[in-house]
């Protein structure tokens, strides 16, 4: 097994607390299965898979046949259903209650959209058939197209990229190559993103050759319109907002900010995280922004999957939708066509982000979950995030602290200050909620926070399970409170499938692939454990 | 509204105890002149499933489905039978559902599944170290070249004409914005390209395609030795990632950024994503690599557990020092690979491998008996390249009007080269039978 | 006992004659937490005061380590990359970074002494 690094110092991982739990043979406890990996499971022989056998054939590999075994273990249909269910069931999902995780909108995942999503004639598509043969697919693009474009009052929207970042880089392409048509890139070289942003934003800049500085906010949370004004000039290119921002609030000076934006000849780019807060109500477009990347898997339910995949289209304003990336999806008379590189179109695209044509997978599922909700749903759904957020802030900011006076949008940020002198950091709180049946909120962002908790309920909450949660954050602010529980907060959490990870281990020597020699003699941890 | 669990009175109590008359006053930050109305003009209201369905039924009918007609498309995706098994697995809500697992304690099932994830991708092509996973090949193969700029401190890419075009594409306009030259060679039909001239002091990276996009395969062993020798790193792209059942994989080629696209294991064609990326590399390089990384550790009652690790190469802690901009892995579909490939087992990845060489061999040999039709290729996996007598492209029509997909005309992705405009790409998977050969060849001999 | 300089990056730097051993201060890595890998520079490498010449990696965060003089680097510790810890463990002693010959003696004047150090930590709250 993985060699143990000298812990002395404590400091990795908190506090090992010898387990009260009687022990079991397997090492299973009731549901939860201990589960080896598939290469200690595995025995040559066996094959999940039935294939006829090949026909003879003269090799035309030019002599580069494979030689050696690959090293894939062999499994049989039944041991892999069983891995793959054994392995799911030591996760949280959102399927399982409450995700309150902040700038994530963890809402429901609605199962019509899988459905359609696999329809022979859909899911079964290649990009390349000729166009006439796949008419139907360029018109569901188009509709969920037309819609982005109608909920956010913009006349373009580029649907190519593949998640939020690839959005925010397709975004900040288009602003380089408005820049180059006018023959300013190279004056403009300044790129203006709160220290509140998301890491991806500065990511995203820095490697387009922008530098980034920092717009500072003032005591309400919000952009410091003078700071921002005095900060813009000549060798600005654009700002990064995102709007609500990361704090959950809604940026009250947005049209000064984009006047003065626009008036220094620089650009909007919008991070679309948080749409959900406002879609229905709200149009990005009337706010002055030049272009937004909306994420599907955050305000059109596609699902989150274990972390993608995503889809990040990007709105453009009538000054940057010539630049969209190919392919472009036209229409032409009755007809459906696509523009792929090189193709004439009215404007000048900046090139091709992706493969193919996009995450075909993604719009469908997105267009399903929009039509379900119309725009009167999707309105609806807003307002109860928002809705939902404001209930858990009121119902907590007694005895936890808020990080801004008044209403939030659709996320509640608290800060740390709550837990001072009670040894109960803000990550030692959010393990003991893992006791507690909850997936804990976002912590430590944004940055601007000290000890950050982000929570976003989401509108597919019900009240009374919001009403549970909020009781069971009373009892944990109450019990980290009263000064005493410290060493139970830091041994959090007991009941999970792993207790905490030593981190450090896993950096400083990493070991990122199984190798024979990781296993132990007999390769059976389960055995291990038994004897 | 089925989605929306709030009711009425509900939303009368949450705002009474948050103090609010309405929901209204909880938006009051947004500018008056921003504010809407009623709902968004111009869009339908909610509907129920049945609807729903009725709509994607309707887009549906107006595409030929690859399941209705005799199918030969490759191109950089292809169509492969995926068990019935994998669906069932994605499918589960602790799956499909859950986030990226920043909570190991209780996201152990998608850190595990990850893990053996990147041990398949460094077992496949052969590498030491991959990570969990890229949005996709031709994503990939663009982080590979900004990671071999950041590791040779160069910037001049050499893209080889046998590379995807839309790779290739990818790659360009990343040196467009980003700062750095692509030097891109002339579209490589016969399979005979040289780059070892093309290297020099200043080259970071050569980027070639095992097989090729027109379906040579070749050895880049001697390619790689002239890489290293000038300090520049050798990345080999490989976008039918059932070729390397049975192919000499880039790892023992010596190829230092292994990229490959995932799509053909696990994920149906989807017309065109989500998809899945492999990105493989040697361990001395493993801090460079972009993407999310999961690692192997114990927790504090001494079991084995695993978690998200090097995450400060990431965005999120490095921001504009970062790697990559790069948030997300591509999730489901990398789940979908893993059980997929777990199905095939050794014996099963090999076996598919030999049938996709095998049908394609028996169609290659179909054709040499229509007359006009070249074939271009001595070397193929399951895909190749052959000259007819007129342009590409109307025939390829021709043979969808009678139902048939019969292949992508080069010249829809390399346009306006008269070179290419005559040649056609066939691709023949284990989905591929003689039933579905007969009515291609008949219809080539009909149309030519 | 050689003179210990600090910048307010919490570097600090031994001068022996015209080499110097710079590493972090304990404040530095308590502030980091674990350190998990220190990418340090070149032997041969010119720099320039200011200039950012190494990176520590802790589980956390990774920070940039800036030359506090200007020099040629001399000498690097490459028993960091086993023990990255030792950073954490001796922050002033065995978890030193890497040497530099100083090629203008004269900028350390303009660096804290560790009174004035202590002080600027303090103030840090």
């Amino acid at each position: 097994m993985v060699q143990s690094l000298d812990r002395s110092q404590g400091r990795a991982g908190g506090i090992s607390v010898g387990s009260s739990d009687a022990p079991t043979f397997t090492g299973n406890k009731a549901l939860q299965i201990e589960e080896p990996l598939i290469f200690e499971m595995g025995q040559p022989g066996r094959c999940a898979v039935d294939l006829p056998e090949p026909p003879k054939v003269k090799d035309r590999l030019n002599g580069l046949r494979r030689a050696g075994e690959v090293g894939l273990p062999g499994l049989s249909e039944p041991q892999v259903v069983q891995h793959y269910t054994r392995l799911s069931q030591k996760n949280y999902a959102i399927d399982m209650g409450v995700y309150p995780l902040g700038s994530c909108t963890m809402k429901h995942n609605p199962r019509i959209n899988e459905k359609v999503a696999r329809l022979a004639g859909i899911g079964d598509l290649h990009p390349l058939q000729p166009i006439s043969t796949v008419q139907g697919a360029l018109e569901l693009i188009d509709s969920l197209a037309h819609w982005l474009k109608t909920l956010t009052g913009m006349p373009a929207v580029a649907m190519s990229p593949a998640a939020g970042a690839h959005g925010e880089m397709c975004g900040m392409m288009a602003i380089a190559a408005a820049l180059e048509a006018k023959g300013e890139r190279a004056k403009r070289r300044i790129v203006l993103a709160p220290e509140s942003a998301h890491g991806t934003n500065p990511a995203t800049a820095a490697a387009l050759g922008f530098t980034v500085k920092p717009i500072p906010a003032n005591e309400r949370g919000r952009v410091d319109l003078a700071a921002l004004k005095s900060a813009l000039g000549p060798e600005v290119a654009a700002i990064m907002l995102t709007n609500p921002n990361t704090c959950g609030l809604f940026e009250s000076e947005i049209i000064e900010i984009s006047k003065a934006v626009h008036e220094a000849g620089a650009y909007f780019y919008c991070d679309g995280a948080n749409f959900n807060a406002i879609v229905g109500r709200v149009r990005p477009g009337d706010l002055g922004v030049d272009c937004m990347h909306i994420n599907l898997h955050k305000t059109f339910s596609t699902p989150h999957g274990g972390g993608g995949p995503g889809a990040g289209p990007v709105v453009l304003s009538a000054a940057l939708a010539p630049y969209a990336p190919y392919p472009w999806i036209v229409k032409q008379g009755d007809a459906w066509t696509v523009a792929e590189d090189g193709a004439k179109v009215d404007g000048k695209p900046l090139g091709r982000l992706k493969a193919f044509h996009g995450q075909m997978g993604m719009f469908t599922r997105a267009l399903a979950y929009i039509m379900s909700h119309g725009a009167d749903g999707l309105k609806q759904a807003a307002e109860d995030a928002v809705l939902s957020a404001n209930y858990v802030m009121a119902a907590l900011k007694d005895v936890m602290t808020p990080a801004f006076e008044g209403p939030c949008m659709h996320e509640a940020l608290f800060d740390d200050s709550f837990l001072k002198d009670t040894g109960v950091s803000t990550l030692d709180f959010a393990k003991a909620m893992i006791d507690e049946g909850y997936h804990p909120m976002t912590m430590y962002f944004p940055l601007v926070v000290h000890g950050a908790m982000l929570i976003e309920p989401t509108e597919s909450q019900a009240k009374e399970d919001l009403d549970l949660f909020i009781a069971a954050m009373r009892s944990l602010t109450e019990r980290a409170k009263s000064g005493t529980a410290a060493e139970d907060f830091k041994a959090a959490p007991r009941y999970s499938p792993r207790r905490r990870l030593d981190e450090t281990l896993a950096a400083r020597k990493p070991i990122l692939r199984w190798r024979p020699s990781n296993s132990p003699p007999g390769g059976d941890p389960m055995r291990q454990a038994a004897e | 509204m089925r989605y929306l669990p709030l009711t009425d009175v509900d939303r009368r109590d949450m705002l009474a105890r948050i103090g609010a008359k309405s929901v209204d006053e909880l938006f009051r930050d947004v500018p008056p002149s921003a504010r809407l109305g009623a709902k968004v003009a111009g869009l339908p209201d909610h509907q129920g499933e049945l609807e729903v369905e009725r709509a994607f039924q309707a887009f549906a009918a107006k595409n030929v489905s690859p399941a209705a007609a005799p199918f030969f498309i490759g191109a950089g995706a292809y169509r492969h039978h995926v068990p019935a098994t994998v669906d069932y697995m994605i499918q589960r809500g602790e799956f499909l559902t859950s986030y990226t697992p920043y909570q190991p304690e209780i996201t152990q099932g998608t850190l595990q599944y990850l893990f053996e994830f990147q041990t398949q991708v460094t077992l496949l092509t052969g590498m030491e170290v991959a990570n969990a996973s890229m949005y996709d090949g031709s994503t990939g193969a663009a982080e590979a070249v900004l990671m071999a700029n950041r590791v040779t401190r160069r910037h001049k890419a050499l893209i080889s004409g046998g590379l995807h075009p839309h790779y290739r594409g990818v790659i360009q306009t990343a040196a467009r914005w980003e700062g750095f030259d692509a030097k891109v060679g002339k579209p490589d039909v016969e399979g005979l390209e040289d780059l070892i001239a093309s290297i020099d002091k200043e080259t970071s990276c050569v980027v070639v395609q095992n097989p090729s996009f027109f379906g040579h395969v070749r050895d880049f062993a001697k390619l790689a030795e002239a890489c290293h020798a000038a300090g520049a790193l050798l990345i080999v792209v490989v976008t039918e990632v059932v070729s390397l059942g049975l192919i000499k994989p880039p790892g023992e080629m010596g190829a230092d950024i292994v990229v490959c696209e995932g799509q053909s294991i696990g994920n149906g064609l989807g017309f065109g994503g989500p998809y899945v990326g492999l990105f493989a590399t040697r361990e001395k390089y493993m801090r460079q690599m972009p993407g999310r990384l999961v690692g192997e550790t114990v927790d504090a009652d001494g079991k084995r557990g695993f978690v998200l690790t090097l995450s400060t190469r990431e965005q999120h802690i490095r921001r504009e020092k970062a790697t990559s901009n790069i948030c997300t892995n591509a999730g489901l579909c990398a789940l979908a690979f893993t059980v997929h490939l777990t199905l095939l087992g050794e014996a099963g990845f090999r076996r598919l491998a030999e049938l996709n060489h095998a049908k394609a061999s028996q169609l290659a040999d179909l054709l040499a008996a229509v007359p006009g039709v070249t074939m271009l290729n001595q070397s193929f996996f399951n895909e190749f390249t052959v000259r007819l007598p007129k342009p590409a492209a109307p025939v390829v029509e021709a043979l969808a009007a009678k139902r048939i997909l019969g292949g992508l005309p080069v010249s829809r992705l390399i346009p306006d080269d008269p070179s290419v405009a005559n040649l056609l790409l066939l691709a023949a998977t284990e989905t591929a039978t003689e039933v579905g050969m007969a009515p291609l060849v008949a219809g080539l001999k009909e149309v030519l | 006992m050689a003179d210990v300089k600090y910048t307010n990056e919490h570097e600090w730097i031994r001068v022996d004659g015209d080499v110097g051993t710079i590493g972090i201060t304990n404040y530095a890595q308590e502030q980091l937490g674990d350190v998990v890998f220190v990418d340090v520079p070149q032997v041969g490498r010119r720099v320039a005061k200011g200039e950012s010449i190494a990176v520590v990696e802790s589980v956390k965060a990774a920070s940039d380590i800036f030359a506090p003089v200007s020099g040629e680097i001399v000498e690097a510790n490459g028993a960091l990359t086993d023990s990255p810890g030792d950073v954490n463990a001796e922050p002033m002693g065995k978890g030193w970074f890497f040497k530099i010959r100083l090629s203008n003696k004269s900028e350390l004047a303009g660096l804290m002494d560790e009174a004035a150090y202590n002080t600027f930590v303090k103030g840090l709250g």
